[in-house]
């Protein structure tokens, strides 16, 4: 019989005890028989019979034993016996299958997103062979750089495909929003731009339709089609294979779609969908010039991504692409730069790094964040245990006869420990299932808060061996954490002492020992999670109290993209701004509408080489930050205009070109004198002359790019004196009452002028809080958790100490009898509670400061060691902890010392 | 006849059912216990009931298949028939058991 019937035959005991019983009755009744022929009486025979047979219970047990896994079977009767143990206390059960799933759940759901943006491989051919190019350290970009990875010029590229040794083939992409509307709301699509070879590297086929053809590759593509992403298909497509061949169009323009990409086929960069790839060339169509990124030299967009040949590691490669960069960069040197650029831009060096799991700007910015979550929640887990392994040492007392009679009976003590270990074990994996569960619902729960329109954020989240075999290891270890010091202390019991019974008061000194010790470890990791708790919490409270030098309150931007022949002419579309412009004036609900090119905080920058008119060149130029705006640009934002004018509509076209600038600019470039009237220069690209500015205005400062940043010098020039008129134009819009019936209002207006033009809304107040989404998410996830944590070791507290009450109610009767006073009694408790949090404290302190430092970077306006936050932690924790202990010492002193002795 | 004799036995007991399975074809329990002691002449007694966990044990092992069948007398009967691999572990046990009453013979000879 093979194991697995062994296996069995532990389910169906019945079966094979009936089997053997029929064996060995057969034996007797034949052995019978023989004896009854031999003449003897059938009951001395059968007397007979039973003698020579031996032992039949022995004999049948051993047999039985015979035919199953024993290990097994005594595991499976330990198992049973441990849920018989759970059900009967169910209260018990509660808090510990509640506390450990709290637990284990917050760590599974922060490992799955770990899992998904680091440690899975791409679902595409052998992805360990894939490397993405990287930039050796002090690399010097120069231009206009739109990408959310590492990105490199197109010339760049060339110059490595027709140089580089370490690839089969480099493939090449950039990412860009797609808008799928011919007119009015925007809708958009997620895209990229790649090389006709993209899915050839990857090894991915289309599971419909084809592949981009080498010719996709041409820059004068006049006709190029579109792949589509399985999940757009049948979004947009309803999954119809129709769908090929059709057109659809984005940017205004119309594409004929080509293939579908597979299901599982995400893109190369997990945490961003992709909805719509088309080729490079595709970008130069867009350019209303006809001569997009591909053309110019200083254009940083593309991501480059290589499949290493065999036998070449990423050394290798790194070493390979070293000695090839100063050709590269010689080839692809931008013509515009000047010497004082050219020079560090012709010592940059390549290298590559390991792109089996892709890559991710979400990594980038989410890694670090997500390691810190990651030891916190591990933090919560460890104190769920401590709770845990305190209630199992009062119950260890509690069943401490129990134990001594199975002792006694002959139970030996690596069975007792192994029973009761089954029992936490029950706990741990009841624990992890439900934990499990929970973290599918953190992890989506986390991934939605990460969405906003402008990013949109697609982890894939799936239970995959990583995370299978994380939650496995994770219920194990807790179960040993919490379990085994309980279980020795328990199966160690001296059943003598134990069976005497009664209150012994010697005895409980060294066993409480290890549960005060638990109790002030608990507090000290309580009080590191507060700490984390109040540093990100706070460093965001400064995020938001950071002056941004402007109202953001009820301010609409509706961003309008005009398109088409019709706006070819630059004339016509000043005319269409300025129409606009008027009919938003006279708005109802509109307090005040002006054009600006860079809304502020939205990430997007430009910055100039600037001097002042007076100092030399030679004495250098410094960089300052620029916009274009619209008059009343700053009352609509208001900010205060401090000396001089506003831009006016007379600033435009040959008009002197005007600027005003910020207080930081005038001190940097003017020394702090008042700016108005004087003059400054922007260095233009080699072979042009400087565009010389007069100041006319003096505004106060602002933030330009993000909340974080220090006060930058800012000049702001007229829009109307923008070199080229875009395409596309954004109006702050300054509401009374409701920003949606503005927003309506508006888009009838837009409609109304010209259907065919695009209309994209951001509320201002949202987009700043968009853009601290990372503290955000560090403060409210801290902060949850350091509050589950502390009401955790609250409760680990109160637990012990009333359990230490109700211990020494004895001693404590005996105490009042002989004349202690209430005081005296409610100070002797509150000592030992005051013990252990001063332990605690001093532990939690010291493992703050330390740990601290690895949250740093992290933070805005306060260092990690910031006194004020470790007092607040601090004090929080011992106004709850006392908090806490005072119900059980008052009972204690206010206990009836006859009725305390009488239970004697 | 003591419990020692029962010790001694145990440890032959595999070699023992194997070799009357081998001559004898399938048999029960009790035709097994009745054999050998026939055969032995008595000389080899055993507690009855410890041959069942033993067959149960090489049933497990699968030196044997077993198999209920109805005897003359018409009582439903397990028996136990030596397999492919109970040959194999017969010839072993053999080859050890000779070299083990070689040796001790040895021992007893030597003077």
């Amino acid at each position: 019989m093979p194991w697995y019937t062994r296996l069995q035959n532990i389910f169906r005991s019945g079966k094979i005890s009936l089997e053997i019983d029929s064996e060995l009755g057969f034996h007797l009744a034949e052995r019978v028989d023989h004896l009854m022929a031999e003449g003897m009486p059938e009951g001395e025979a059968w007397r007979q019979a039973r003698l020579r047979l031996g032992n039949y219970g022995i004999q049948k047990e051993r047999t039985r034993d015979m035919n199953v896994i024993n290990w097994l079977e005594v595991a499976w009767s330990d198992f049973s016996f441990g849920l018989r143990q759970l059900r009967l206390n169910p209260g018990f059960t509660v808090v510990a299958v509640c506390s450990l799933a709290l637990g284990i759940g917050a760590n599974t759901a922060i490992f799955q997103l770990i899992d998904a943006l680091r440690l899975r491989g791409l679902p595409v051919k052998e992805p360990s062979q894939l490397v993405a190019i990287d930039t050796a350290p002090d690399f010097y970009i120069a231009g206009s750089y739109s990408a959310r990875n590492q990105a490199f010029t197109y010339a760049q590229v060339e110059a490595l495909k027709q140089n580089q040794k370490a690839f089969t083939d480099v493939l090449a992409f950039g990412t860009d929003r797609f808008d799928l509307s011919t007119g009015g709301p925007s809708r958009f699509a997620e895209g990229l731009y790649v090389s006709a070879n993209f899915l050839r590297v990857l090894g991915v086929t289309p599971i419909a339709g084809r592949d981009f053809s080498p010719e996709d590759d041409q820059l004068s593509c006049s006709s190029p089609g579109a792949l589509l992403n399985y999940a757009f298909w049948q979004r947009e497509f309803g999954g119809d294979l129709k769908a090929i061949g059709k057109t659809i169009s984005f940017n205004g323009h119309r594409f004929p779609v080509i293939g579908i990409t597979p299901p599982s086929f995400f893109g190369v960069e997990p945490g961003q969908r992709f909805d719509v790839a088309l080729p490079l060339c595709t970008d130069n169509l867009f350019a209303k010039d006809g001569k997009g990124r591909p053309y110019q030299r200083e254009a940083w967009w593309l991501t480059v991504i290589g499949r290493l040949k065999l036998g070449w590691s990423i050394e290798r490669a790194s070493t390979h692409l070293r000695d090839l960069s100063p050709a590269i960069f010689r080839n692809s040197l931008p013509a515009e730069y000047r010497p004082e650029d050219a020079k560090p831009y012709l010592k940059n060096r390549l290298r590559v790094v390991s792109a089996s799991a892709g890559v991710s700007s979400l990594r980038r910015q989410y890694e670090n964040p997500l390691w810190i979550l990651m030891g916190i929640t591990a933090l919560v887990l460890l104190i769920a245990c401590a709770n845990l392994a305190n209630l199992l040492l009062a119950r260890a007392s509690a069943r401490e006869r129990e134990i001594a009679v199975r002792q006694a009976l002959g139970a030996s003590r690596s069975r007792l420990l192994t029973q009761l270990l089954c029992e936490s074990l029950l706990l741990a994996v009841i624990g992890g299932v439900l934990g499990a569960c929970l973290a599918q619902v953190l992890s989506r729960a986390t991934v939605v808060f990460l969405n906003s329109p402008q990013n949109q954020v697609a982890v894939p989240l799936s239970i995959d061996w990583y995370v299978f075999s994380f939650v496995a290891a994770l219920a194990v270890s807790t179960c040993l954490l919490f379990g085994l010091a309980p279980a020795i202390r328990a199966s160690g019991a001296v059943p003598a002492a134990a069976m005497r019974g009664g209150r012994n008061s010697t005895a409980t000194r060294e066993r409480n020992g290890l549960r005060r010790a638990l109790v002030a470890g608990q507090v000290a990791l309580s009080l590191v999670l507060l700490v984390a708790a109040l540093l990100f919490g706070r460093s965001l409270q400064k995020l938001f109290a950071a002056e941004t030098g402007f109202n953001s309150q009820n301010v609409l931007a509706a961003s309008i993209t005009s398109s088409g022949p019709a706006f070819a002419n630059e004339d016509r579309r000043q005319q269409l701004f300025r129409d606009l412009q008027n009919r938003f004036d006279t708005l109802n609900g509109v307090v005040s509408a002006a054009p600006v090119w860079i809304l502020p905080i939205s990430g997007f920058r430009r910055n100039e080489r600037v001097h002042a008119e007076n100092d030399s060149a030679s004495k250098g130029s410094k960089l300052a930050w620029i916009n274009f705006v619209g008059p009343r640009y700053f009352s609509t934002m208001q900010v205060p205009i401090l000396a001089g004018r506003d831009v006016t509509s007379r600033d435009k076209g040959n008009a002197p070109l005007v600027a005003v600038v910020n207080q930081t600019f005038a001190k940097v470039f003017f020394g702090g004198q008042n700016p108005i009237g004087r003059s400054f220069r922007v260095e233009q690209e080699v072979g042009k002359a400087d565009l010389l500015f007069q100041v006319v205005g003096l505004v106060a400062d602002t933030k330009y790019r993000e909340l974080r940043e220090q006060i930058q010098p800012i000049a702001f020039f007229s829009i109307d004196q923008q070199p080229q008129t875009p395409y596309n134009r954004t109006f702050v819009i300054r509401a009374r009452g409701s920003l949606d019936t503005v927003a309506r209002a508006i888009q009838r207006q837009v409609a109304d002028l010209n259907p065919t033009l695009l209309i994209e809304f951001k509320v201002l107040d949202v987009q700043i809080r968009q853009s601290v989404l990372r503290e955000r998410l560090m403060a409210n996830l801290s902060g949850a958790f350091g509050l589950l944590a502390a009401c955790l070791s609250t409760l680990g507290l109160y637990g012990v100490i009333a359990y230490m009450v109700a211990r020494r109610r004895n001693e404590i009767g005996v105490r009042l009898a002989l004349g202690a006073t209430q005081g005296n009694v409610f100070a002797l408790i509150l000592k030992d509670a005051c013990i252990m949090l001063a332990i605690g404290l001093v532990v939690g302190m010291s493992a703050s400061l330390l740990l601290s430092r690895y949250a740093e970077s992290l933070l805005f306006g306060l260092k990690g060691n910031d006194p004020l936050t470790l007092i607040l932690a601090a004090a929080l924790l011992v106004v709850t902890a006392i908090g806490a202990t005072l119900i059980p010492a008052r009972q204690a002193a206010r206990l009836e010392p006859v009725a305390a002795l009488r239970e004697e | 006849m003591g419990k020692s004799n029962n010790d001694k036995l145990q440890g032959t007991l595999t070699l023992l059912v194997l070799r009357t399975l081998e001559t004898r074809g399938p048999l029960h329990g009790y035709g097994l216990c009745a054999h050998i002691q026939s055969v032995s002449t008595d000389l080899l007694r055993v507690e009855e009931g410890s041959l069942y966990p033993a067959l149960h044990r090489m049933e497990q092992d699968r030196w044997l298949s077993s198999k209920w069948q109805v005897t003359d007398k018409g009582r439903k009967a397990k028996f136990y028939a030596i397999t492919e691999r109970g040959r194999a572990q017969l010839a072993l046990e053999k080859e050890s058991w000779e070299r083990l009453t070689r040796g001790v013979s040895q021992v007893l000879q030597y003077s």
